[in-house]
Protein backbone atom coordinates (compact mmCIF):
# COMPACT_ATOMS: atom_id res chain seq x y z
CA UNK A 1 0.00 0.00 0.00
CA UNK A 2 1.79 2.89 -1.28
CA UNK A 3 0.88 6.68 0.66
CA UNK A 4 1.77 9.96 -0.69
CA UNK A 5 3.24 11.98 1.11
CA UNK A 6 0.24 14.32 2.00
CA UNK A 7 -0.71 11.11 3.88
CA UNK A 8 2.42 11.25 5.69
CA UNK A 9 3.11 15.09 6.53
CA UNK A 10 -0.34 15.17 8.15
CA UNK A 11 0.17 11.85 10.11
CA UNK A 12 -2.48 9.82 8.98
CA UNK A 13 -1.28 6.57 10.35
CA UNK A 14 -1.12 5.74 14.17
CA UNK A 15 1.99 4.35 13.78
CA UNK A 16 3.74 6.94 12.30
CA UNK A 17 1.78 9.81 14.31
CA UNK A 18 3.01 8.26 17.55
CA UNK A 19 6.93 7.91 15.79
CA UNK A 20 7.01 11.32 14.66
CA UNK A 21 5.52 12.48 18.28
CA UNK A 22 8.51 10.86 19.96
CA UNK A 23 11.26 11.69 17.59
CA UNK A 24 9.89 15.27 18.08
CA UNK A 25 10.00 15.08 21.66
CA UNK A 26 13.59 13.50 21.18
CA UNK A 27 14.12 16.43 19.15
CA UNK A 28 13.33 18.73 22.07
CA UNK A 29 15.38 17.30 24.67
CA UNK A 30 18.62 17.43 22.97
CA UNK A 31 17.69 20.71 21.79
CA UNK A 32 17.35 21.93 25.30
CA UNK A 33 20.31 19.83 26.87
CA UNK A 34 22.28 20.34 23.46
CA UNK A 35 22.47 24.07 24.27
CA UNK A 36 23.86 23.45 27.51
CA UNK A 37 26.51 21.00 26.23
CA UNK A 38 27.69 23.87 23.76
CA UNK A 39 27.61 26.77 26.19
CA UNK A 40 29.63 24.42 28.48
CA UNK A 41 32.18 23.43 25.08
CA UNK A 42 31.53 19.63 26.02
CA UNK A 43 30.43 18.79 22.35
CA UNK A 44 33.99 17.13 21.54
CA UNK A 45 33.48 14.92 24.79
CA UNK A 46 29.91 14.33 24.11
CA UNK A 47 30.55 13.17 20.59
CA UNK A 48 33.26 10.71 21.93
CA UNK A 49 30.08 9.46 24.23
CA UNK A 50 27.87 9.01 21.56
CA UNK A 51 30.17 6.68 19.99
CA UNK A 52 31.16 4.52 22.53
CA UNK A 53 27.49 3.42 23.01
CA UNK A 54 28.23 1.41 20.37
CA UNK A 55 30.42 -1.52 21.70
CA UNK A 56 27.79 -1.47 25.06
CA UNK A 57 25.00 -2.45 22.88
CA UNK A 58 26.77 -5.30 20.89
CA UNK A 59 28.34 -6.38 24.02
CA UNK A 60 24.85 -6.16 25.97
CA UNK A 61 23.52 -8.00 23.18
CA UNK A 62 26.06 -10.82 23.22
CA UNK A 63 26.41 -11.26 27.25
CA UNK A 64 22.22 -11.34 27.39
CA UNK A 65 21.88 -15.00 26.86
CA UNK A 66 24.75 -16.09 29.16
CA UNK A 67 23.18 -13.53 31.99
CA UNK A 68 20.13 -15.22 31.58
CA UNK A 69 18.51 -11.86 31.21
CA UNK A 70 16.26 -11.36 27.64
CA UNK A 71 18.03 -9.45 24.58
CA UNK A 72 15.57 -6.73 25.59
CA UNK A 73 15.98 -2.74 24.40
CA UNK A 74 16.18 -1.84 28.10
CA UNK A 75 19.69 -4.35 28.40
CA UNK A 76 21.01 -3.09 25.01
CA UNK A 77 20.62 0.65 26.29
CA UNK A 78 21.81 0.17 29.64
CA UNK A 79 24.65 -1.41 28.25
CA UNK A 80 25.19 1.73 25.83
CA UNK A 81 25.01 3.67 28.82
CA UNK A 82 27.85 1.72 30.44
CA UNK A 83 30.52 2.14 27.61
CA UNK A 84 29.30 6.13 27.00
CA UNK A 85 30.26 6.76 31.07
CA UNK A 86 33.35 4.45 30.63
CA UNK A 87 34.77 6.49 27.62
CA UNK A 88 33.89 9.77 29.80
CA UNK A 89 35.87 8.47 32.67
CA UNK A 90 38.59 7.10 30.08
CA UNK A 91 38.84 10.65 28.65
CA UNK A 92 39.71 12.07 31.83
CA UNK A 93 42.35 9.29 32.65
CA UNK A 94 44.31 9.71 29.51
CA UNK A 95 44.46 13.80 30.34
CA UNK A 96 46.34 12.66 32.97
CA UNK A 97 49.65 11.10 30.73
CA UNK A 98 52.09 13.79 29.61
CA UNK A 99 51.80 15.87 26.50
CA UNK A 100 48.05 14.81 25.77
CA UNK A 101 45.22 17.58 25.41
CA UNK A 102 41.80 17.84 25.69
CA UNK A 103 40.82 16.75 22.17
CA UNK A 104 43.44 14.25 21.48
CA UNK A 105 42.21 12.06 24.61
CA UNK A 106 38.52 12.83 22.96
CA UNK A 107 39.94 11.50 19.65
CA UNK A 108 41.55 7.94 21.26
CA UNK A 109 38.67 7.21 23.37
CA UNK A 110 35.98 7.98 19.98
CA UNK A 111 38.15 6.00 17.88
CA UNK A 112 38.94 3.31 20.02
CA UNK A 113 35.78 2.23 20.96
CA UNK A 114 33.48 2.81 18.47
CA UNK A 115 36.36 0.54 16.40
CA UNK A 116 35.93 -1.47 19.09
CA UNK A 117 31.74 -1.33 18.64
CA UNK A 118 32.27 -1.80 14.23
CA UNK A 119 34.38 -4.93 15.24
CA UNK A 120 31.88 -6.38 18.00
CA UNK A 121 29.21 -5.96 15.75
CA UNK A 122 31.10 -8.08 12.99
CA UNK A 123 30.79 -11.13 15.67
CA UNK A 124 27.16 -10.39 16.33
CA UNK A 125 26.01 -10.34 12.93
CA UNK A 126 27.70 -13.74 11.83
CA UNK A 127 25.73 -15.08 14.73
CA UNK A 128 22.51 -16.84 13.28
CA UNK A 129 20.25 -14.23 15.54
CA UNK A 130 23.02 -11.49 15.23
CA UNK A 131 21.14 -10.79 11.54
CA UNK A 132 17.86 -10.03 12.37
CA UNK A 133 18.20 -8.41 15.53
CA UNK A 134 18.44 -5.04 13.64
CA UNK A 135 21.59 -3.89 15.51
CA UNK A 136 22.98 -1.86 12.86
CA UNK A 137 19.81 0.95 13.83
CA UNK A 138 21.66 1.28 16.41
CA UNK A 139 24.35 2.88 14.17
CA UNK A 140 22.50 4.95 11.66
CA UNK A 141 18.71 5.21 13.39
CA UNK A 142 15.15 3.75 12.52
CA UNK A 143 13.28 6.94 13.10
CA UNK A 144 9.85 5.79 11.45
CA UNK A 145 9.80 2.74 12.36
CA UNK A 146 10.24 2.93 15.75
CA UNK A 147 9.34 0.06 18.20
CA UNK A 148 5.79 0.67 20.66
CA UNK A 149 9.17 -0.20 22.88
CA UNK A 150 10.94 2.08 21.27
CA UNK A 151 8.46 4.78 21.90
CA UNK A 152 8.29 4.37 25.84
CA UNK A 153 11.96 4.47 26.22
CA UNK A 154 12.44 7.71 24.30
CA UNK A 155 9.02 9.55 26.06
CA UNK A 156 10.29 8.31 29.08
CA UNK A 157 14.07 9.57 28.61
CA UNK A 158 12.93 12.91 27.08
CA UNK A 159 10.51 13.97 29.11
CA UNK A 160 12.47 13.25 32.14
CA UNK A 161 15.73 15.33 30.61
CA UNK A 162 13.38 18.14 30.05
CA UNK A 163 12.10 18.11 33.36
CA UNK A 164 15.37 18.28 34.50
CA UNK A 165 16.76 20.94 32.45
CA UNK A 166 13.78 23.31 33.79
CA UNK A 167 14.23 22.56 37.21
CA UNK A 168 17.68 23.05 37.53
CA UNK A 169 17.84 25.52 34.87
CA UNK A 170 19.33 28.45 37.65
CA UNK A 171 22.02 26.01 38.88
CA UNK A 172 23.13 24.84 35.10
CA UNK A 173 23.11 28.31 34.02
CA UNK A 174 25.48 29.54 36.28
CA UNK A 175 28.08 26.24 36.09
CA UNK A 176 28.18 26.83 32.30
CA UNK A 177 28.54 30.89 32.64
CA UNK A 178 30.83 30.91 35.55
CA UNK A 179 31.93 28.04 37.23
CA UNK A 180 34.19 29.52 40.00
CA UNK A 181 31.63 31.77 41.11
CA UNK A 182 29.54 28.62 41.75
CA UNK A 183 32.30 27.03 43.39
CA UNK A 184 32.29 30.08 45.37
CA UNK A 185 29.07 29.76 46.99
CA UNK A 186 29.22 26.42 48.04
CA UNK A 187 27.72 24.73 44.81
CA UNK A 188 28.91 21.44 43.83
CA UNK A 189 30.12 21.96 40.35
CA UNK A 190 32.06 18.48 40.21
CA UNK A 191 28.11 17.07 40.90
CA UNK A 192 26.36 19.45 38.75
CA UNK A 193 28.93 18.98 35.87
CA UNK A 194 28.26 15.30 35.77
CA UNK A 195 24.82 15.81 35.92
CA UNK A 196 25.08 17.64 32.81
CA UNK A 197 27.09 15.15 30.94
CA UNK A 198 24.58 12.38 32.56
CA UNK A 199 21.22 14.46 30.53
CA UNK A 200 23.82 14.30 27.51
CA UNK A 201 24.31 10.74 27.98
CA UNK A 202 20.65 9.72 28.15
CA UNK A 203 19.45 11.87 25.27
CA UNK A 204 22.40 9.91 23.52
CA UNK A 205 21.21 6.78 24.32
CA UNK A 206 17.50 7.23 23.71
CA UNK A 207 18.38 8.63 20.47
CA UNK A 208 20.19 5.98 19.18
CA UNK A 209 17.34 3.65 18.26
CA UNK A 210 15.45 7.10 16.01
CA UNK A 211 18.81 8.41 15.05
CA UNK A 212 21.68 6.21 15.45
CA UNK A 213 25.20 6.75 17.18
CA UNK A 214 26.89 7.97 14.18
CA UNK A 215 24.80 11.39 13.86
CA UNK A 216 23.01 11.59 17.13
CA UNK A 217 25.10 14.13 18.49
CA UNK A 218 24.33 16.22 15.49
CA UNK A 219 20.72 16.43 16.82
CA UNK A 220 22.41 17.62 20.03
CA UNK A 221 24.70 20.69 18.39
CA UNK A 222 22.42 21.85 15.27
CA UNK A 223 19.85 23.10 17.23
CA UNK A 224 21.50 24.67 20.14
CA UNK A 225 23.91 26.21 17.80
CA UNK A 226 20.63 27.34 15.74
CA UNK A 227 19.16 29.41 18.51
CA UNK A 228 22.26 31.12 19.46
CA UNK A 229 22.00 32.79 15.67
CA UNK A 230 18.25 34.07 17.08
CA UNK A 231 19.73 35.49 20.60
CA UNK A 232 18.28 36.92 24.06
CA UNK A 233 18.60 35.10 26.93
CA UNK A 234 19.52 31.61 28.14
CA UNK A 235 15.61 30.64 28.61
CA UNK A 236 14.61 31.98 25.04
CA UNK A 237 17.76 30.36 23.77
CA UNK A 238 16.56 27.02 25.17
CA UNK A 239 12.89 27.24 24.24
CA UNK A 240 13.73 27.80 20.47
CA UNK A 241 16.67 25.08 20.36
CA UNK A 242 13.85 22.75 21.79
CA UNK A 243 11.52 23.94 19.02
CA UNK A 244 13.89 23.62 16.24
CA UNK A 245 14.92 20.33 17.55
CA UNK A 246 11.31 18.54 17.63
CA UNK A 247 10.37 20.63 14.20
CA UNK A 248 13.56 18.32 13.04
CA UNK A 249 12.82 15.32 14.50
CA UNK A 250 8.98 15.74 13.40
CA UNK A 251 10.26 16.23 9.76
CA UNK A 252 13.07 13.81 9.52
CA UNK A 253 10.86 11.03 10.87
CA UNK A 254 8.03 12.05 8.42
CA UNK A 255 10.51 12.36 5.80
CA UNK A 256 12.59 9.08 6.25
CA UNK A 257 9.38 7.32 6.42
CA UNK A 258 8.53 8.50 2.84
CA UNK A 259 12.11 7.24 2.14
CA UNK A 260 12.46 4.21 4.05
CA UNK A 261 15.90 2.65 2.00
CA UNK A 262 17.66 5.93 3.15
CA UNK A 263 19.35 6.30 6.62
CA UNK A 264 16.67 7.68 8.94
CA UNK A 265 19.31 9.64 11.28
CA UNK A 266 20.72 11.16 8.26
CA UNK A 267 17.45 12.57 7.24
CA UNK A 268 16.94 13.95 10.63
CA UNK A 269 20.09 15.36 10.90
CA UNK A 270 19.64 16.72 7.23
CA UNK A 271 16.67 18.36 8.05
CA UNK A 272 18.01 19.95 10.88
CA UNK A 273 20.87 21.21 9.59
CA UNK A 274 18.62 22.83 7.05
CA UNK A 275 16.90 24.60 9.39
CA UNK A 276 20.24 25.80 11.17
CA UNK A 277 21.44 26.88 7.72
CA UNK A 278 17.55 29.34 7.04
CA UNK A 279 17.96 30.45 10.52
CA UNK A 280 21.74 31.34 10.24
CA UNK A 281 21.13 33.29 7.12
CA UNK A 282 17.85 34.78 8.01
CA UNK A 283 19.44 35.89 11.49
CA UNK A 284 22.23 37.44 9.83
CA UNK A 285 20.20 39.31 7.05
CA UNK A 286 18.50 40.74 9.84
CA UNK A 287 21.47 41.94 11.95
CA UNK A 288 22.86 43.40 9.06
CA UNK A 289 19.18 45.39 8.48
CA UNK A 290 19.33 46.31 12.35
CA UNK A 291 23.07 47.97 11.79
CA UNK A 292 22.22 49.84 8.68
CA UNK A 293 18.81 51.28 10.41
CA UNK A 294 21.15 51.75 13.62
CA UNK A 295 23.71 53.90 11.31
CA UNK A 296 23.47 57.33 10.05
CA UNK B 1 41.05 35.78 58.54
CA UNK B 2 44.12 32.99 58.85
CA UNK B 3 45.60 31.43 55.65
CA UNK B 4 47.49 28.60 55.53
CA UNK B 5 48.27 27.38 52.13
CA UNK B 6 50.71 24.54 51.32
CA UNK B 7 51.53 23.86 47.71
CA UNK B 8 55.09 23.63 46.03
CA UNK B 9 54.18 25.04 42.67
CA UNK B 10 52.32 28.23 44.32
CA UNK B 11 51.76 29.44 47.61
CA UNK B 12 54.07 28.32 50.33
CA UNK B 13 53.75 28.87 54.00
CA UNK B 14 51.35 31.26 53.77
CA UNK B 15 50.61 33.40 57.09
CA UNK B 16 48.36 35.97 57.32
CA UNK B 17 46.08 38.21 59.50
CA UNK B 18 43.51 40.82 57.47
CA UNK B 19 41.73 43.14 59.69
CA UNK B 20 38.19 43.71 59.30
CA UNK B 21 37.13 46.91 58.04
CA UNK B 22 39.95 48.04 56.04
CA UNK B 23 40.17 48.34 52.25
CA UNK B 24 42.30 45.56 51.62
CA UNK B 25 44.85 45.29 48.47
CA UNK B 26 47.08 41.85 47.86
CA UNK B 27 49.46 42.91 45.27
CA UNK B 28 52.44 41.37 44.28
CA UNK B 29 54.19 40.50 40.54
CA UNK B 30 52.87 38.00 38.11
CA UNK B 31 52.77 34.39 38.74
CA UNK B 32 52.95 35.11 42.52
CA UNK B 33 49.71 33.92 43.39
CA UNK B 34 47.63 36.50 44.52
CA UNK B 35 44.46 34.80 42.24
CA UNK B 36 45.48 31.71 43.77
CA UNK B 37 45.40 32.76 47.10
CA UNK B 38 41.77 34.15 46.96
CA UNK B 39 40.42 30.83 45.24
CA UNK B 40 42.16 28.97 48.16
CA UNK B 41 40.45 30.89 50.58
CA UNK B 42 36.97 30.25 48.85
CA UNK B 43 37.90 26.42 48.25
CA UNK B 44 37.92 26.91 44.71
CA UNK B 45 41.64 25.61 44.43
CA UNK B 46 41.88 22.86 46.72
CA UNK B 47 44.21 23.45 49.47
CA UNK B 48 47.63 21.25 50.42
CA UNK B 49 47.16 21.88 53.64
CA UNK B 50 46.28 24.61 56.17
CA UNK B 51 43.03 26.18 57.21
CA UNK B 52 40.83 30.04 56.47
CA UNK B 53 39.40 31.25 59.53
CA UNK B 54 37.04 34.27 58.60
CA UNK B 55 35.09 36.01 61.00
CA UNK B 56 36.19 33.58 63.59
CA UNK B 57 34.83 30.39 61.83
CA UNK B 58 35.54 28.68 59.11
CA UNK B 59 34.94 29.46 55.65
CA UNK B 60 31.64 26.92 55.42
CA UNK B 61 30.09 28.08 58.12
CA UNK B 62 30.22 32.04 56.64
CA UNK B 63 29.91 31.02 53.21
CA UNK B 64 26.99 33.63 52.43
CA UNK B 65 29.52 36.43 54.52
CA UNK B 66 31.63 36.21 51.50
CA UNK B 67 31.33 37.71 48.41
CA UNK B 68 33.11 36.92 45.26
CA UNK B 69 34.22 38.60 42.08
CA UNK B 70 36.43 36.76 39.35
CA UNK B 71 38.80 37.97 37.12
CA UNK B 72 37.16 39.37 34.01
CA UNK B 73 38.73 36.86 31.56
CA UNK B 74 37.24 34.10 33.28
CA UNK B 75 34.32 33.87 32.08
CA UNK B 76 32.90 34.03 28.57
CA UNK B 77 30.98 37.14 27.59
CA UNK B 78 29.43 35.25 24.62
CA UNK B 79 26.69 34.07 26.94
CA UNK B 80 23.39 34.66 26.58
CA UNK B 81 22.61 36.31 29.42
CA UNK B 82 21.36 40.00 30.50
CA UNK B 83 23.55 42.24 33.02
CA UNK B 84 20.24 42.03 35.39
CA UNK B 85 20.06 38.60 35.52
CA UNK B 86 24.31 38.17 36.07
CA UNK B 87 23.48 40.19 38.74
CA UNK B 88 20.50 38.18 40.41
CA UNK B 89 23.46 35.44 40.40
CA UNK B 90 24.89 37.56 43.54
CA UNK B 91 21.31 35.96 45.38
CA UNK B 92 21.71 31.91 44.44
CA UNK B 93 23.62 31.52 48.22
CA UNK B 94 20.52 32.47 49.76
CA UNK B 95 18.09 31.11 47.45
CA UNK B 96 17.95 27.62 47.66
CA UNK B 97 18.99 24.71 44.81
CA UNK B 98 15.32 24.87 43.36
CA UNK B 99 13.87 28.29 43.99
CA UNK B 100 13.47 30.08 41.24
CA UNK B 101 14.32 34.33 41.05
CA UNK B 102 11.80 35.99 42.34
CA UNK B 103 10.55 39.78 42.15
CA UNK B 104 12.47 40.74 45.41
CA UNK B 105 15.88 39.23 43.93
CA UNK B 106 14.85 41.04 40.52
CA UNK B 107 14.98 44.55 42.88
CA UNK B 108 17.99 43.62 44.48
CA UNK B 109 19.91 43.14 41.15
CA UNK B 110 18.36 46.66 39.95
CA UNK B 111 19.31 48.52 43.13
CA UNK B 112 23.08 47.16 42.74
CA UNK B 113 23.06 47.91 38.95
CA UNK B 114 21.99 51.57 39.97
CA UNK B 115 25.29 51.58 42.81
CA UNK B 116 27.53 50.47 39.92
CA UNK B 117 26.25 53.17 37.61
CA UNK B 118 24.04 50.83 34.83
CA UNK B 119 20.74 50.95 35.83
CA UNK B 120 19.89 51.77 32.54
CA UNK B 121 21.83 48.46 30.76
CA UNK B 122 20.30 46.21 32.85
CA UNK B 123 18.31 44.07 30.40
CA UNK B 124 21.73 44.43 27.60
CA UNK B 125 22.89 40.63 26.67
CA UNK B 126 26.30 40.94 28.52
CA UNK B 127 28.72 40.31 25.60
CA UNK B 128 27.36 43.77 24.58
CA UNK B 129 28.66 45.90 27.20
CA UNK B 130 32.29 47.30 27.45
CA UNK B 131 35.25 45.95 29.12
CA UNK B 132 34.47 48.14 32.40
CA UNK B 133 30.77 47.69 32.09
CA UNK B 134 31.20 43.85 32.15
CA UNK B 135 33.58 44.58 35.33
CA UNK B 136 31.00 46.77 37.25
CA UNK B 137 28.42 44.36 36.23
CA UNK B 138 30.98 41.49 38.47
CA UNK B 139 31.03 44.19 41.29
CA UNK B 140 26.80 44.87 41.64
CA UNK B 141 26.84 40.93 41.56
CA UNK B 142 29.36 40.82 44.49
CA UNK B 143 26.99 43.71 46.04
CA UNK B 144 23.73 41.62 45.66
CA UNK B 145 25.44 38.54 47.98
CA UNK B 146 25.27 41.21 50.67
CA UNK B 147 28.57 40.02 52.36
CA UNK B 148 30.70 41.44 55.21
CA UNK B 149 34.15 40.28 53.38
CA UNK B 150 34.70 40.69 49.93
CA UNK B 151 37.30 38.74 47.65
CA UNK B 152 38.05 40.26 44.24
CA UNK B 153 40.47 39.31 41.47
CA UNK B 154 41.60 42.27 39.60
CA UNK B 155 38.62 44.09 39.47
CA UNK B 156 40.25 47.05 38.25
CA UNK B 157 42.54 45.60 35.56
CA UNK B 158 42.30 47.19 32.20
CA UNK B 159 39.54 49.04 32.95
CA UNK B 160 38.53 53.20 31.91
CA UNK B 161 38.80 55.56 34.60
CA UNK B 162 35.08 56.26 34.91
CA UNK B 163 35.07 52.35 36.25
CA UNK B 164 38.07 53.14 38.35
CA UNK B 165 36.20 55.30 39.97
CA UNK B 166 32.90 54.06 40.51
CA UNK B 167 34.59 50.69 41.77
CA UNK B 168 36.70 52.86 44.27
CA UNK B 169 33.55 54.64 44.80
CA UNK B 170 31.91 51.65 46.04
CA UNK B 171 35.04 49.84 47.96
CA UNK B 172 34.91 52.73 49.94
CA UNK B 173 31.33 52.63 50.88
CA UNK B 174 31.78 49.08 51.70
CA UNK B 175 34.63 49.68 54.20
CA UNK B 176 32.82 52.48 55.78
CA UNK B 177 29.85 50.49 55.99
CA UNK B 178 32.32 47.95 58.35
CA UNK B 179 32.75 45.99 55.06
CA UNK B 180 36.40 44.15 54.55
CA UNK B 181 36.96 44.43 50.67
CA UNK B 182 40.35 42.32 49.60
CA UNK B 183 41.03 43.34 46.44
CA UNK B 184 43.75 41.62 44.15
CA UNK B 185 45.93 44.46 42.74
CA UNK B 186 48.32 44.53 39.77
CA UNK B 187 49.27 48.06 39.62
CA UNK B 188 51.94 49.30 42.23
CA UNK B 189 51.67 52.55 41.31
CA UNK B 190 48.37 53.62 42.69
CA UNK B 191 48.20 50.77 45.66
CA UNK B 192 49.40 52.99 48.23
CA UNK B 193 46.73 55.62 47.05
CA UNK B 194 44.17 53.18 47.31
CA UNK B 195 44.40 50.69 50.42
CA UNK B 196 44.31 51.20 53.98
CA UNK B 197 46.27 48.09 54.18
CA UNK B 198 48.32 46.01 52.17
CA UNK B 199 49.84 42.65 51.42
CA UNK B 200 53.06 41.95 49.50
CA UNK B 201 52.81 38.47 47.94
CA UNK B 202 55.22 36.97 46.18
CA UNK B 203 54.48 32.82 46.18
CA UNK B 204 54.64 33.46 50.21
CA UNK B 205 53.63 36.83 52.20
CA UNK B 206 56.42 39.17 51.93
CA UNK B 207 54.70 41.75 54.24
CA UNK B 208 51.41 42.76 55.51
CA UNK B 209 50.26 46.08 57.27
CA UNK B 210 49.60 49.77 55.98
CA UNK B 211 51.25 50.94 52.81
CA UNK B 212 53.77 52.90 54.89
CA UNK B 213 55.01 50.08 56.70
CA UNK B 214 54.87 47.84 53.35
CA UNK B 215 55.57 49.39 50.48
CA UNK B 216 59.71 49.74 51.69
CA UNK B 217 62.64 49.25 49.09
CA UNK B 218 64.00 46.30 50.58
CA UNK B 219 60.30 44.20 50.82
CA UNK B 220 59.78 45.51 47.05
CA UNK B 221 62.92 44.36 46.17
CA UNK B 222 61.80 41.22 48.17
CA UNK B 223 58.95 40.70 45.89
CA UNK B 224 59.67 41.74 42.43
CA UNK B 225 63.61 40.84 42.98
CA UNK B 226 65.29 42.66 39.48
CA UNK B 227 62.24 43.99 38.29
CA UNK B 228 62.07 46.84 41.00
CA UNK B 229 64.34 49.21 39.29
CA UNK B 230 62.39 50.06 35.85
CA UNK B 231 59.23 49.33 37.70
CA UNK B 232 60.04 52.48 40.31
CA UNK B 233 61.00 55.25 38.06
CA UNK B 234 57.91 54.13 35.55
CA UNK B 235 55.60 53.80 37.67
CA UNK B 236 56.65 55.86 40.76
CA UNK B 237 56.20 53.80 43.17
CA UNK B 238 55.54 55.45 46.42
CA UNK B 239 58.90 54.07 47.71
CA UNK B 240 60.38 54.66 51.74
CA UNK B 241 62.67 53.28 53.38
CA UNK B 242 62.53 51.11 56.28
CA UNK B 243 61.83 53.81 59.65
Amino acid sequence: MEESFLDLLLLRDWNLRMAAMCTALLGAACGMVGTLMLLRKRALAADAMSHATLPGVVCAFLMAPALGSAKSLGVLLVGGAVTAIGSALCITWIRRFPHVKEDTATGVVLGGFFGLGLALLGVAQSMPSGAQAGLTSFIYGKAASLTQQDLRWITAGALASCIICVLLFKELRLLCFDESFAASIGRRTKLLDALLMGLVGAVVVIGLQAVGAVLVLALLILPGAAARQIGGSLSRVMLMAALTGALSGWLGCVASAAAPRLPAGAIIVLVAATMFACIAVVAGMCRARGRRTVLP
Amino acid sequence: MRVSYRNHEVLQGIDLDIPAGKLVGIVGPNGAGKSTLIKACLGIVPMGAGSVQMLGGTYEQHRLDVGYVPQRESVDWDFPVSASEVVAMGTYGRLGLFRPIGKQQRAEAMAALKTVGLADLAHRQIGQLSGGQQQRVFLARALVQRASIYLMDEPMASVDATTEERILAVLHGLRDSGCTPVVVHHDLGTAAQFFDWIVLLNRTIVASGPPEVVLTRANLHMAYGGHLAAFATREAAPLRDPV
